[in-house]
């Protein structure tokens, strides 16, 4: 839990307070200087897109530092990669490019194991595939769309995550909204951890069953909500219910956090509720060989019902998958619209996971696959213990390679990222709605691909930025040199 | 005081009167010669005797309260009021009127279960299955494709001729998108890694927003990473509750989703039916008044997925600026494939593009890439950037078929025979098709989606599907030639979700496209 010092939350409370102040007046001044000139709108009739207070933080908010976020880049998101330079002719509403290009490292893409570059096994391969099945298939994969590739992929998919069988859609974002409402309807009920990534939400919303929130990573207030659920029954006709799900994620992305899971899935077991574990951030980045939080925290894959991930972030690649018992998988690829009516996943995208996942189980005959799972074990709790020292304060477990530091005030969210950049680091910020008001962070993703002195680079950046904006709200542990020459002193 | 009662009972009146308080008057005549109403009359005497204890009991406790009335302080003067007797009783009255007032309402004793109770009603409840039963119907087993997608696939070791495959200009297997995706791995590698707010910004996304956006002669656009996540992310971006929109029946699942998500208040209206569509908007109109404070839009496809039509986009636009809705036009089978370049639906029209508010589309199939992108104005794109969950919550679009995209976009501006010889080949397609025994053309003849219906359908779905399978099945083990018959969702309430599939039948699909030496492989396929 994270516990704000009252100093801070006044200042941030205060800080918030003056910019929706400011925005406030800046509207009032609008409206006025809208109803002088009387400007003839082509859009006579029609309401406007957003009414009202609907986009206020969008336009006198986040405008303001519109240039922290959406930063594009010109290579590929590796440990190091080129940032495209910016400027603004009319105060950060519109941002122009320039050619310029700085050099930065990167702490802010998802790239865990380090196959975001092109790479020495995986991209030859990949090539060949697009020379065979060429860069898409154009129908769904039950008309036409599917390739020895696919079914090759999702075999391969359903040995590294330890279940019988699986099924591969395009996107991840999609595999959520398109599984929940098929094997939940109306008359279920759904209970998500209250940081629930939004694909979750949005697919819990899209099957009309109810849905029920639990404090976050607590198992004694989901076993709470379960047994009032059960005794209670459905709303207002106090059925009984006619499924029980449970979802939850492996790293929560925001707060870098382990879930639970030995204890959930025994709470679930005791109530016969079906477990949905969500594993975007931690297939591939954590665990001996990479098999995500099950392997870390020692549960049986059998336990969880269904297995969900996707591909983009250790794989290097995009998609996403379901793995689940091979009656559910055969059921799902009969139902579920991802399936019938989405394009199928590209060959070139199922070939660079099919490789990525032979590197990593070391079946390429290279022993690449356990030196970056090493490495990016390392790094993670290196950089954590190194940061925690200097006296910021870091969410998350060890062994997660998500970290988010926390900032509090909304005026040093810009100055993190632009001091950082001019230093040529590159870092991401993360303010409302993401996060609530008053947490606002900035979250470093450590990557295999990033080598001790990019880490001691990084920590000196960050220390010293650290210092100049103010948020080292720890007390430093003093360093070694200084209680050495104590000692020599006396 | 109290009652007076005539002493002629039981033969004769009797009456019973109060004096105080208003009168009850019983009359009750009897007949000597009744023996009922002796009965009757020997109930009545009971009654009367509890009647009279009453009775004087009262004029008891009334003597009592004469006599609190005689108090001395009764006739006291307070402040100048003059207190007579009756002021006590009002003041008693007050307070007993403010002590009910004050009391808790009646309610039914609150009893929670104890925890031993509890505990007994989770050890009963019995979940049902994950997953209905499979049947045998259920397995369908895809064919297997050994090669790319193109005119010409390798199935089971066999060249088939593809008409499954979305691929309407051809693209698939271009030297020069070949080239582009082989130079863009490299430089890029394959996954962009991150969402568009969070370096996933790669500058061959931006690039290829402003190349569609030139194309297409809009002002701006938008880039999804996935083809079916454009409508459902776009939708819930601008309606949400208490907006109204008008929808076709037969939309595709990714619009019916959005809308679903989106918590409007929708309005269907009969496929393609221009009728339908102007009452439902004349209704509308007439049932709210208060236009300003209210989003409309109208939502249709260009071509449509399920069926093959092709929306009259003139008439709609008539009706929008009639009636002042906002129109949504998803152009994913027509971009490419309508208008004399391939602009779309509103070049074959002859509509400026300016009119339509917000065009989408999904890349996966005349482009022969994957994703999607959005266009419209300035406002409507910049709106999406942080408002669409598809787009913000998500990974970017790999950056190669990014660079895929501008290649086809710029293959079909400078080949625009690609789209003549594709319309060439949708008429003798469907001319061809048109008198084949048993199955009829039911979609637009200008559509390259064709969907064939059985002539005489056995009014069952599950044969109709059964029949068309097997059609399918022996054309691809026969003539080497692949088809696919339609798949919907079959649930028992055919309600997905809460979503409605617009069930009309089911059809085989042929899908044309326009290879380097198309037409023989046509001609192949007549019987």
């Amino acid at each position: 839990m994270i516990t704000i010092p009252y100093l801070t939350a006044l200042s941030t409370y205060i800080s918030y307070g003056l910019l929706f102040a400011f925005g406030q007046f800046r509207d009032f001044f609008r409206k006025v200087i809208d109803w002088w000139k009387n400007s003839s709108n082509l859009e006579q009739g029609y309401a406007p897109i957003c009414l009202g207070l609907e986009d206020f933080y969008v336009r006198r908010l986040y405008l303001r530092i519109q240039d922290c976020f959406g930063r594009p880049i010109a290579s590929a998101p590796d440990a190091w990669f080129d940032v495209v330079e910016r400027y603004s002719t009319d105060n950060n509403k519109t941002l122009k490019r320039t050619t310029k290009l700085s050099r930065c490292l990167n702490l802010g893409s998802y790239n865990y194991l380090g196959f975001a570059a092109a790479d020495e096994y995986c991209t030859p391969r990949v090539i060949d595939s697009l020379k065979k099945f060429s860069a898409s298939t154009c129908s769904a994969r039950v008309d036409g769309g599917t390739t020895r590739l696919h079914t090759e992929l999702e075999e391969c998919v359903a040995n590294f995550v330890g279940k019988p069988a699986a099924m591969v859609t395009g996107m991840g974002y999609v595999t959520n909204s398109a599984i929940l409402p098929v094997l939940m309807g109306k008359g279920s009920l759904i209970i998500s951890d209250s940081l629930n990534h939004n694909s979750i939400v949005n697919g819990a919303r899209g099957s009309g069953a109810t849905i029920r929130v639990f404090l976050h990573n607590t198992p004694s207030h989901l076993e709470q909500v379960l047994r009032e659920q059960i005794a209670e029954g459905q709303p207002r006709t106090h059925r009984p219910w006619k499924k029980i799900m449970v979802v939850v994620e492996g790293i929560y992305s925001m707060e870098g956090e382990l879930c639970k899971l030995p204890e959930i899935i025994a709470v679930c077991k005791k109530y016969k509720a079906y477990m949905y574990l969500d594993e975007a951030h931690s297939i591939g980045a954590i665990g001996k060989t990479g098999r995500g939080v099950c392997e870390l925290l020692g549960v049986d894959p059998a336990d969880v019902d269904i297995m969900m991930g996707t591909f983009t972030k250790s794989f290097g690649s995009c998609g996403g998958y379901i793995a689940a018992s091979k009656e559910l998988i055969d059921y799902l690829k009969y139902t579920c619209p991802a399936h019938l009516y989405a394009t199928s996943i590209p060959p070139p995208a199922a070939q660079q996971i099919i490789s990525a996942i032979r590197v990593i189980l070391g079946e390429d005959g290279s022993s690449r696959g356990a030196q970056k799972l090493a490495r990016i074990r390392e790094n993670s709790n290196f950089f954590r213990s190194e940061l925690q020292k200097m006296g910021f304060e870091v969410l998350g477990d060890n062994d997660s390679p998500v970290m988010p530091i926390m900032l509090y005030n909304p005026g040093k969210i810009p100055a993190f990222s632009r001091e950082c950049l001019k230093k040529n680091v590159a870092v991401v910020t993360v303010a409302f709605p993401a996060t609530p008001l008053l947490l606002a962070r900035a979250r470093i993703c450590i990557s295999a691909s990033h080598t001790r002195e990019d880490l001691i680079k990084a920590l000196e950046v960050i220390s010293e930025v650290g210092d100049l904006v103010g948020i080292k709200y720890f007390p430093a542990e003093p360093k070694k040199q200084q209680l050495e020459c104590r000692v020599k002193l006396d | 005081m109290g009652c007076g009662k005539s002493n002629a009972f039981p033969y004769g009146e009797l009456i019973w009167t109060h004096r105080k308080g208003g009168s009850t008057i019983f009359k009750f005549f009897a007949h000597r010669q009744n023996p009922l109403l002796w009965i009757y009359s020997s109930q009545v005497k009971l009654l009367d005797k509890m009647e009279f204890s009453v009775m004087s009991f009262l004029s008891n406790a009334l003597d009592w309260v004469r006599v609190a009335f005689d108090v001395p302080f009764a006739r006291a003067v307070v402040f100048g009021v003059h207190i007579g007797g009756h002021l006590v009783v009002e003041a008693l009255l007050v307070i007993v009127i403010l002590f009910l007032l004050l009391q808790k309402s009646y309610k039914l004793p609150q009893r929670p279960l104890s925890e031993t109770e509890i505990d007994e009603l989770c050890e009963d409840w019995v979940p049902d299955s994950l997953i209905p039963p499979l049947t045998e119907g259920i397995k369908y087993e895809p064919p297997i494709l050994d090669s790319a997608a193109g005119p010409h696939a390798i199935i089971n070791g066999k060249d088939v001729v593809n008409f499954a495959s979305a691929n309407y200009l051809g693209l698939i297997g271009h030297e020069k998108l070949h080239e582009s995706c082989t130079a863009a791995l490299e430089k890029y590698g394959l996954g962009s890694c991150g969402p568009r707010g969070f370096y996933g910004t790669i500058d061959v996304h931006l690039d290829c927003e402003e190349r569609i956006a030139k194309f297409l002669g809009t002002p701006d656009s938008i880039l999804y990473s996935y083809g079916i996540s454009t409508m459902f992310s776009a939708i819930p971006a601008f309606c949400k509750k208490g907006d109204i929109i008008v929808a076709d029946e037969g939309v595709h699942w990714g619009i019916q989703n959005g809308l679903y998500l989106s918590k409007s208040t929708i309005v269907y209206f009969k496929h393609n039916d221009m009728e339908s569509l102007e009452n439902a908007l004349e209704k509308i109109t007439r049932e709210n008044k208060r236009a300003t404070k209210l989003r409309r839009y109208i939502v249709v496809e260009a071509i449509y997925q399920n069926s093959g039509q092709i929306a009259p986009l003139n008439m709609i636009v008539k009706l929008k600026e009639n009636y002042r809705f906002r129109v949504l036009l998803d152009e994913s089978n027509s971009f490419g494939v309508l208008g004399d370049s391939g602009r779309g639906l509103s070049e074959h029209y002859g509509v400026p593009v300016e009119k339509i508010d917000i065009i989408t589309a999904a890349m996966g199939y005349a482009l022969a890439t994957d994703g999607g992108f959005c266009t419209g104005s300035v406002r409507v794109v910049d709106h999406q950037r942080l408002s669409s969950s598809g787009y913000v919550f998500s990974a970017s679009l790999p950056p190669y078929l990014a660079s895929a995209a501008i290649t086809a976009i710029d293959v079909l501006e400078e080949n625009p025979h690609l789209v003549t010889k594709l319309k060439q080949n949708i008429a003798l397609l469907v001319e061809g098709l048109s008198d084949v025994p048993g199955l009829s053309v039911a979609s637009n003849p200008q559509s390259p989606i064709v969907f064939l219906r059985l002539k005489h359908t056995t009014y069952s779905f599950k044969n109709d599907l059964q029949l068309l399978e097997d059609i399918a099945n022996l054309m691809l083990k026969e003539d080497s030639v692949f088809v696919v018959a339609s798949k919907r969702i079959v649930k028992e309430s055919c309600s997905f979700g809460a979503v409605r599939l617009h069930l009309t039948g089911y059809f085989l699909i042929v899908i044309a496209f326009c290879p380097a030496a198309g037409s023989s492989s046509v001609l192949q396929l007549l019987p």
